[in-house]
């Protein structure tokens, strides 16, 4: 039983202060390694009608059918064109699997905890809802995001309010 | 309540109980039927009601053993003296609240909630009736119980040898309260709950378990346990004070040479019994027990009860349902691997032969699993039997119920979801349709109301029929309560009589001024079709006033696995089940109607029908604009027709029905998608709903 828990410890640990890093456009963003089940290049995507345009449909992952979320468009930023580097990262939040396009994936990096700090409240008073914190490696910025909130359905619900 | 809160072991219980509890149910209402107790049925009902009894009072729900043991009491009785005078309906009553009483108890188990019903009332009035049945049929109540052969038994736990520890010696003496009943299995639960206290212990009487001869001895002298135990006199009897119907403890240390019955001390005993040693370590699990308990009495007692449980095994659905899965994966794999372009260029009589091989197989088995999950109608279908008998007894209102085709088979998962609303329409047909015996015998009908539950086949599809001969529905009430309500959305005299009827399954519709017990709350109609609707079946209702009505479920067989024709619409495909499809074809011109508000229409053999254009339904860019360089699909459903305008139609192929993801489907319900399938190409394909779809053009 105690070894059992200790494995279980210890695969915690292992995962702790670990983030996968992926960019778009020029920023490069952090995800924490728990939530990544697998990354995997693009797939054929079929369209599923009426749904947000930062939803773009449904692929088939080995026979299992996961909704596809491109991060830019989720950011509001432009949209581009898929290539060879554009990946598909695969997060498990709860029960959903949902895949999500984002134009590279750089690296798996260690960000201690004293390296992460707080977003700052921006000058324009709303803060993205997406990003928990931000994270210092060298001398670079990581944006780390919040999978829950993003996975969370709430804020669809607004969206839909907003269109309809 | 310690030891025994064994997951296995109460799922044993539950699982026997409630199979129990439905024979018995069915039994009493056929007898009732036939107007007589059969000697088949009487020890039907009492060997029932004993096994749950002794389980019961296994498991400490007491409340339940109490009662069981009551009503056993009652049947022994009858079994015993064939008693001339027997208040028949009276005990058919008392032995359906007995049902009923178990089954809501058994139900809070289930939850993980006391079973902490009350049955005083009913055991008292099964008192009653025992006592009314002795005295009308002048029959003694003493009913000889036969002596018994006294056993000393020995219960010696292994993994118990820490020598180390002082050893006590102790001899409890339990006396229970009378009138508790069942006193030998109330001892046998001290026994059990001593095992993992004690290092070895001996009790007398040795047999109560299986002994109930024991009962009366216990009752007089109390029960005598002798244990040897690390524990102090204190710990143990602070554990036995807490045994349930405890009139007195008496705890005392004794000295070793004390510690087993003296053969003499109990030859002069009452009962002439040689103490004879058996020692039987406690190794079995709780389960093997209750089973030792019970198989001896039930390979006595039972013909009929399970002379198939040696062919039939039971099975979780989740993993028929992981089966299922895997098994439309394989199909899907083997299309993908026989449809490869790259395949139909090989030329081998062999290869040809194998994937046809292959293909064969694979069809079998998905068959095969389809088949597991297939389950008659006629447990669903026979559950309604009791519900027309209470009704009828509380509404007065004498009602027959027919049955046919109840061997129809269903998929499992549907079954499970039509069963309430079955329900729910047997108990509106009673209610609001059949009408009270006075109108009946005025409008010239028998004065027995009839209602005819049935299943059919049809393609695909399983018809459920529920049918009664009462006053049928008035449309010009309907009508107004509708408009009263604000259902009402065209004139009504554009509206048909079906389209009238088909009004009360709105939300908030209700005839029925006054509520009653069972229905009239005016919710009801709308969530059977609601329920109906989530299987993928529809209503249909039909009457004719002062005839009756008639309610059609039409289901589909399986949701797991659709026939269905593939077309495509610019860069997506879709797929509709074939079973809406009417006829594809591609018009001419001329046969193409525009209305002022740019409503598109064909004609067809003289008949107008709507077009949708799937593209602009779905903002999908597509080439085809003309409908002549596409193709147009007429579809139906619930008798609404319209075409539905594609590129293309890409053929015909058995598709797995998958879900969307819970995330898309969280986010929005899209009008007119039921899922999605996997195509032989590894493509996503979406399942057009054909009946969200016309029902579109309404509104």
């Amino acid at each position: 039983m105690e070894s059992v828990l200790d494995e279980n410890y210890q695969e915690e640990d292992t995962q702790k202060g670990k983030f996968l890093t992926f960019s778009l456009e020029e920023e490069s963003y952090g995800i924490e390694i728990k939530h990544v089940t697998e990354i995997i290049g693009i797939l054929p995507i079929t369209v599923v009608p009426e749904l947000p345009d930062f939803i773009k449909g449904i692929v088939n992952l080995r026979g299992k059918i996961i909704p596809v979320m491109d991060m830019r468009l989720k950011f509001k930023k432009d949209y581009l064109a898929y290539n060879e580097r554009t990946c598909i990262i695969v997060v498990d939040v709860r029960e959903h699997s949902v895949g999500l396009i984002v134009d590279s994936v750089a690296e798996v990096t260690n960000i201690r905890d004293e390296d992460i700090v707080d977003q700052p409240l921006l000058s324009s008073g709303a803060s993205n809802q997406y990003i928990k914190s931000i994270g210092k490696v060298n001398n670079e910025v990581k944006l780390l995001l919040d999978c829950e909130k993003l996975l969370s359905n709430q804020e669809y619900d607004i969206i839909f309010d907003m269109e309809e | 309540m310690t030891s025994f809160e064994n997951e296995p072991m109460l799922e044993i219980y539950i699982y026997e109980t409630s199979t129990f509890l439905d024979q018995m149910e069915q039994v009493i209402i056929n007898s009732e039927k036939e107007e007589k107790l059969s000697d088949e049925a009487i020890n039907e009902i009492f060997r029932f009601m004993h096994t749950i009894k002794g389980s019961s009072a296994m498991m400490l729900f007491n409340n339940i053993a109490k009662l069981a043991h009551q009503l056993e009491d009652i049947f022994y009785f009858i079994r015993e003296t064939k008693p001339k005078v027997i208040a028949f309906s009276t005990l058919s009553d008392l032995a359906l609240e007995v049902v009923d009483f178990i089954k809501v108890e058994v139900n809070k188990i289930k939850n993980r909630d006391e079973p902490d019903g009350d049955s005083s009332e009913i055991v008292s009035a099964l008192v009653a009736l025992l006592a009314q049945m002795k005295e009308s049929n002048n029959i003694d109540s003493e009913i000889k119980k036969p002596e018994s052969e006294k056993v000393q038994q020995y219960y010696i736990p292994q993994e118990k040898k820490h020598l180390k520890e002082p050893i006590n010696f102790i001899k409890a003496t339990i006396k229970f309260e009378s009138g508790c009943e069942m006193e030998n299995i109330r001892a046998y639960t001290v026994i059990f709950g001593l095992t993992d206290l004690v290092e070895e212990m001996v009790h007398y009487p040795p047999d109560v378990a299986e002994n109930e001869k024991t009962t009366d001895w216990i009752r007089e002298n109390g029960f005598e346990v002798r244990l040897k135990t690390k524990l102090a006199l204190d710990e143990i009897k602070a554990h036995l004070e807490k045994t349930v119907f405890l009139e007195t403890l008496e705890v005392i240390s004794i000295e070793e040479s004390d510690f087993k019955f003296e053969q003499e001390e109990r030859a002069s005993e009452r009962i002439h019994t040689e103490p004879q040693i058996i020692k039987v370590p406690i190794v079995k699990t709780i389960t093997e027990e209750v089973k030792e308990q019970k198989e001896p009495k039930e390979a006595r007692e039972s013909k009929e009860v399970k002379d198939t449980g040696s062919t039939m095994i039971s099975v979780n659905v989740d993993k028929l349902d992981n089966l299922m899965n895997t098994v439309g994966e394989l199909v899907i794999a083997e299309a993908m691997v026989t449809q490869n372009p790259i395949v139909a260029s090989i030329d081998s009589d062999l290869f040809q032969k194998s994937s046809r091989l292959l293909h064969k197989i694979t069809g079998e088995l998905q068959d095969m699993v389809m088949s597991i999950r297939m389950v008659p109608l006629s447990t669903t279908f026979v559950k309604m039997h009791r519900i027309v008998r209470d009704m009828s007894k509380k509404l007065n209102k004498e009602v027959t119920l027919d049955l046919f085709g109840e061997e129809t088979e269903v998929d499992k998962n549907i079954i499970e979801k039509i069963s309430d609303p079955l329900m729910h329409l047997i108990r509106n047909a009673i209610d609001h349709g059949i009408e009270s015996e006075e109108e009946r015998l005025e409008a010239g009908k028998q004065k027995t109301g009839r209602i005819t539950l049935g299943a059919k086949n049809v393609g695909s599809d399983v018809l459920i029929i529920v049918k009664d001969d009462g006053k049928g529905l008035n449309r010009e009430k309907i009508l107004e309560k509708a408009r009263a309500q604000g259902l009402l959305n065209r004139a009504a005299i554009d509206m048909s009589d079906r389209e009238i009827f088909n009004l009360i399954l709105l939300p908030g519709f209700s005839t029925k001024e006054a509520v009653t017990e069972y229905s009239g709350r005016g919710v009801g109609m709308d969530v059977v079709a609601k329920n109906i609707e989530a299987v993928g079946g529809s209503i249909v209702v039909e009457s004719e006033e002062g005839i009756g009505t008639t309610m059609t479920l039409k289901i589909p067989l399986t949701l797991a696995i659709i026939e269905g024709m593939n077309i495509r619409v610019g860069d997506s495909r879709f797929t509709i089940p074939i079973t809406a499809i009417k006829e594809s074809f591609r018009p001419e011109k001329r046969d193409i109607i525009i209305d002022p508000d740019k409503n598109e229409m064909v004609m067809v053999r003289g008949d107008c029908f709507p077009i949708m254009r799937l593209h602009n339904r779905y903002k999908i860019p597509s080439q085809f604009k003309r409908f002549e360089q596409g193709i147009l699909i007429m579809v139906e459903q619930d008798e609404r027709v319209m075409c539905l305008f594609a590129d293309e139609l890409m053929g015909q192929q058995q598709v797995v029905v998958k879900a969307l993801p819970s995330f898309i489907s969280n986010i929005k319900k899209i009008e007119g998608l039921t899922g999605c399938t996997l195509l032989g190409d590894g493509s996503i394909s979406l399942i057009l709903d054909i009946s969200s779809i016309t029902g579109l053009r309404i509104r």
